[in-house]
């Protein structure tokens, strides 16, 4: 791996800022050097400091590079007991309320989304509930909104349809052909896909639920404090987050405004004395 | 020559080998070892193993999975895990990611091997077990060019011997032993880990 200078990233990441008004400068360094190696090597070596030359006046290389920084990894009902608990747990909190919205922040390509509309669908609160769905990335967001999928991914869409507690037929909510599968469009009839960079953006929403699973570890300790304390403020009175689960606030700041629920899974709900200014 | 974590890297039969390795860690008399113990040991995907469970049995030491952020202690031993690479930051922290894989492997060795080199320099001591795979070999080197000390297993003892032959032929490691000689190098270089 081609060792990163410090200033040069430094100089790299001010220049995107400034220009593009993307904030990476505090990503977590260790994995963000590994992506900015891997950029170099693809440019045939070149120095960030040429990169940033070649960026500044060139948008559509700017796109491509960020994907490169980003990364989108996610898949359909990604730990399914997560979901579980989001059913058994959480819905039916959320089902006492008439009009219920969701933020699901850094949804990537829309697994996720698709995941938890299926979920709403089949307790009967789909058609009362607003989606949030948002993304750094114009270029995910683009195939969230599309929901096509390479047929590549039923069989784990099947599986994990099952483990995490839903009870349908998978079949029913998408057709196959030529190899893609296509996703029912109701599905996303009430998804609102947006841009929101977690580390520029302020509160859009006053959300039931925020979803934010595997993003916070892409972020140093100063950024996930600034995350955590927007989702605090994003939220409704006793309002709910569920973050991945390896991630933790327990490290950062913020974590105190929140209380870890007894379904574990990662979920919590945001600390009222907090909300009240107690 | 002291060091602030010990990083360890193994595919195909390394849950006993690493299993043998920290029993002959926790079973040398006097002061155990402190230094941090982080390791990558490969598994599938979808595995539902709790490494942190299955090596909790070792004395004198506490087990953990890495979780994101996680500081470094002493006479604490971390495991990847399944499907995150595991890194460690110039803080001494750990850190995960789901970048692709690497080497088809995720956690990879190589990544929180180079990660080690980056972050820790010459305080990092990493060491290669048994496996079927060269993963680990490109990061070992980056720590041997950052100053660290690199150990790989003796291929003959090793349960596969790819992964540490790999390594042998690309790096020169500084030690290749048993695991019970390993184990005896790692007291030899123990300092007090603040």
């Amino acid at each position: 791996m081609t060792r990163i200078d410090p200033v040069e990233r430094h100089l790299f990441f001010e220049g995107i800022l400034l220009r593009y008004g993307y904030d990476f400068r505090q990503y977590a360094e260790a994995s963000l050097d590994r992506r900015l190696a891997a950029l170099m090597s693809r440019s045939g070596g070149a120095s960030l400091l040429d990169l940033l030359k070649s960026l500044l006046g060139d948008p559509e290389k700017f796109r491509s590079v960020l994907g490169a920084l980003t990364i989108n990894t996610t898949e359909f009902f990604r730990d399914p007991s997560f979901f579980r608990a989001l059913r058994e747990s959480i819905f039916p909190i959320l089902k006492t309320y008439p009009k219920i919205t969701l933020w699901s922040a850094g949804c990537s390509t829309g697994e996720e989304v698709l995941s938890l509309a299926i979920a709403l669908e089949e307790e009967g609160l789909l058609r009362r509930t607003t989606i949030h769905a948002t993304d750094i990335s114009p270029t995910v967001l683009r195939a969230a909104k599309d929901g096509i999928y390479d047929s590549s991914c039923i069989s784990l869409f099947n599986k994990s349809y099952s483990a995490a507690g839903c009870t349908g037929i998978p079949s029913n909510y998408y057709t196959a052909e030529y190899g893609l599968v296509r996703f029912k469009p109701d599905l996303l009839q009430n998804v609102v896909f947006s841009e929101h960079n977690l580390a520029t953006d302020s509160v859009f929403v006053e959300a039931h639920l925020i979803l934010c699973r595997n993003v916070l570890i892409y972020f140093s300790r100063d950024l996930q404090n600034r995350a955590i304390d927007l989702f605090s403020r994003s939220l409704i009175y006793k309002g709910f987050l569920g973050i991945g689960p390896k991630e933790s606030l327990r490290f950062s700041t913020s974590g105190a405004k929140f209380v870890p629920l007894e379904t574990g899974q990662n979920l919590y709900t945001v600390n009222p004395h907090v909300q009240l200014n107690l | 020559m002291k060091f602030d974590a010990i990083f360890i890297g193994t595919s195909a039969g390394g849950v006993s080998a690493i299993l043998s390795l920290l029993k002959a860690i926790s079973a040398k008399p006097g002061t155990p070892l402190q230094t941090p113990i982080i390791v990558v040991q490969h598994l599938p995907a979808t595995a539902e193993i709790d490494l942190a469970l299955v090596f909790s049995g070792i004395t004198g030491y506490k087990v953990l999975e890495a979780t994101d952020k996680l500081p470094l202690l002493a006479r604490h031993i971390y495991f990847a895990p399944p499907n995150y690479h595991l890194l460690i930051e110039r803080d001494r922290t750990l850190a995960l990611s789901q970048d692709e894989p690497v080497s088809f492997s995720r956690p990879s060795i190589d990544v929180l091997f180079e990660s080690a080199a980056v972050g820790l320099g010459s305080k990092a001591c990493g060491v290669i077990l048994t496996g079927a795979n060269s993963d680990g070999s490109l990061g070992l080197k980056a720590i041997k060019e950052a100053g660290g000390y690199t150990i790989v297993q003796d291929p003959n003892e090793a349960e596969v011997s790819m992964m540490p032959s790999s390594a042998i032929n690309l790096v020169s490691p500084d030690f290749i032993g048993t695991r019970e000689a390993i184990a005896g190098k790692l007291f030899e270089f123990e300092g007090v880990y603040g």
